[in-house]
């Protein structure tokens, strides 16, 4: 979308990732998404007296993973008790990294090569989890929220990027990029839809070049589609707001999916006062060179390298070539690829069947092994099997394993004899006579038409090359 | 450090704490807290410049525990503690708004 009359939007994301660890980050309560209501809780998360929260390792290495996957620095880092009223959680206040972060000063590269600054990575709690009821619920007379405390506790990541994004396609982006990033990095599954990734935007507009204007914070983004839909729509209302001579609050505004409209939720007077201070309960976390050599050596690469992997087998993709890629990093399916193209296969067909086929059935990817898929691809270049009979196989290796040598003569994907092929061409030569003449004189399209004839009464188990090389001898 | 504790900044401080302070309730925080202040500033007179900030009194850093989970409560026992129970969770006045 561009702006009107010079305008430019400034935007900048603080993304809320859960990790993926067992326990919660200061107590052993099972950190697991969809359990019964309130079974996940103890006095540590309840903030019960007397409880001591202790810090989880293995958050505190998905943490410095995200760090090194964003080329953050490391440095020694504090926890504060960040405090206010709200019942997501009871103790009254989260347990959060404030002025000294795990992980500070990185950056984002995009696929389109713009860079985005990453302020800090820091660690925190998640709270818990409310639903607002109507006026049926048993507090005589009011309406209520009730609370499950499940999450509270669960470790998360907030990563704050700098001011840099400047358009709405930029935003999804950056945090498509950045989820790939988190699941490359083990830390997150990325999933949108369970609340394991949540976004904020921090908009505003300005006229080219000038000042940043003041910015209002949206909340309630849980998709790539509403974290675009909300930037536009925040960037245009700022901007006719100002042209009507108006001006703009800073306040944090609730994007409504189904209105596509954001409205005001608070605003703020002054800076939030959260009279952060140290968690006296918690000591210093400064992870030696040893700790994160060890985190580092265990990084994989991450998506803008593996991405440059498959292209570089490619012989000039294509846009469309460009986003079946993206679905096969995005599942982490390259793997098949490579090995296609190792064994001297075709890796664009490799590309094509994955980010199709597999990709429809990921879920049942672990029954197809490399191997079988190499061989699938191999009989399709040959011709021993159609496009249509290939992707028979494919779906059958996903959903039983197997060998494509025995499932393509189990259902009778025998290629037709050089002789078979004849004489149905023959017969259909003879049968349409119009078109068999129009093909002669010189009408490419009735190849299609003659090919349609052939898969039809050969069941689909003729090879559309082959029968193009028979209707050219026959010419 | 600044000038001596306001009345103000104590009323500001109760109300972020969600406490209800009587105008003399507040004169005699004011004087109380602003006390501790000053024993505090008693610091300011001292050359510090070498000194490393106490983060901790135990001095210790990176206390960690493992990966592991442990049993949590048995919800019947938490929820019989909770004034408000509604589908085995807790049920509080409805909040307006969301989360800061």
């Amino acid at each position: 979308m561009t702006l009107p009359n010079g305008w430019e939007m400034v935007v900048g994301l603080e993304v809320h990732t859960e990790l993926l660890t067992k326990s919660k980050l200061f107590c052993g309560c099972a950190n697991h998404f969809g359990a019964e209501p309130n079974t996940n809780i103890c006095p540590v998360c309840l903030g019960l007296p007397g409880s001591l929260p202790v810090l989880n390792r293995e958050a505190v290495d998905f943490a410095m993973r995200i760090g090194m996957a964003l080329h953050c620095s490391i440095a020694p880092s504090t926890f504060h008790r960040k405090n206010y009223f709200y019942p997501d959680q009871s103790k009254d206040y989260q347990i959060s990294q404030y002025d000294l972060p795990i992980n500070s000063a990185g950056y984002l590269d995009l696929p389109d090569a713009s860079r985005v600054s990453i302020e800090r990575a820091h660690m925190e709690e998640d709270t818990g989890k409310s639903t607002h009821l109507g006026g049926t619920g048993r507090l005589a007379g009011a309406d209520s929220s009730l609370v499950d405390y499940n999450r509270c506790g669960v470790p998360l990541v907030e990563i704050v990027s700098g001011p840099d994004i400047r358009s709405s396609a930029q935003a999804r982006a950056y945090a498509a990029e950045l989820r790939g990033i988190l699941i490359a990095t083990g830390a997150s599954d990325g999933r949108l839809e369970e609340g394991s990734m949540r976004f904020d935007a921090n908009v505003s507009v300005r006229q080219s070049g000038a000042a940043f204007g003041t910015r209002c914070e949206i909340k309630n983004l849980n998709s790539l589609r509403s974290l675009q839909r909300a930037i536009d729509y925040e960037a245009l209302r700022q901007i006719q707001l100002i042209e009507a001579g108006g001006v703009v609050r800073q306040e944090t505004r609730h994007w409504d999916e189904n209105l596509g409209q954001t409205s005001t939720l608070r605003v703020k007077e002054d800076a939030d006062d959260y009279r952060y201070f140290r968690d006296p309960d918690l000591v210093d976390l400064a992870p030696d060179q040893a700790w994160q050599d060890r985190v580092r050596a265990a990084l994989g690469p991450m998506p803008a390298e593996r991405r440059a992997g498959v292209v570089s087998l490619l012989t000039g993709a294509s846009e469309a070539q460009l986003d079946a890629v993206e679905v096969v990093i995005d599942l982490g399916l390259e793997g098949y690829v490579h090995a296609v193209a190792a064994a001297g296969g075709d890796p664009a067909l490799a590309v094509a069947r994955v980010a199709n086929e597999l990709a429809g059935d990921v879920d049942n990817v672990g029954h197809l092994t490399s191997d079988a898929f190499v061989m699938t691809l191999a009989m399709e270049q040959r011709g021993e099997l159609s496009a249509t009979q290939a992707k028979t196989v494919l779906g059958e290796l996903l959903a039983h394993g197997g060998d494509p040598r025995s499932i393509a003569a189990a259902k009778g994907f025998e290629q037709l004899s050089a002789d078979t092929l004849g004489s149905t061409v023959a017969t259909l030569i003879e049968a349409n006579p119009d078109e068999w003449n129009r093909y002669r004189e010189g009408d490419e399209k009735l190849a299609q038409f003659f090919i349609g004839q052939v898969m039809k009464s050969t069941k689909g188990q003729a090879n559309g090359k082959a029968v193009i090389a028979e209707l050219q001898a026959r010419r | 450090m600044s000038d001596a504790l306001t009345r103000d900044e104590v009323a500001k401080v109760a109300r972020l704490a969600r406490l209800v302070l009587s105008d003399a309730e507040l004169e005699v925080y004011t004087e109380q807290l602003g006390q501790i202040l000053e024993h505090a500033r008693d610091m300011n007179t001292l050359d510090l410049t070498d000194v490393v900030a106490t983060a901790h009194p135990f001095g210790v850093t990176n206390v960690v525990r493992e990966d592991v989970v442990t049993p949590s409560l048995d919800r019947e026992t938490v929820l019989a503690m909770a004034p408000h129970v509604v589908d085995h969770r807790f049920a509080v006045p409805r909040i307006l708004g969301e989360a800061p």
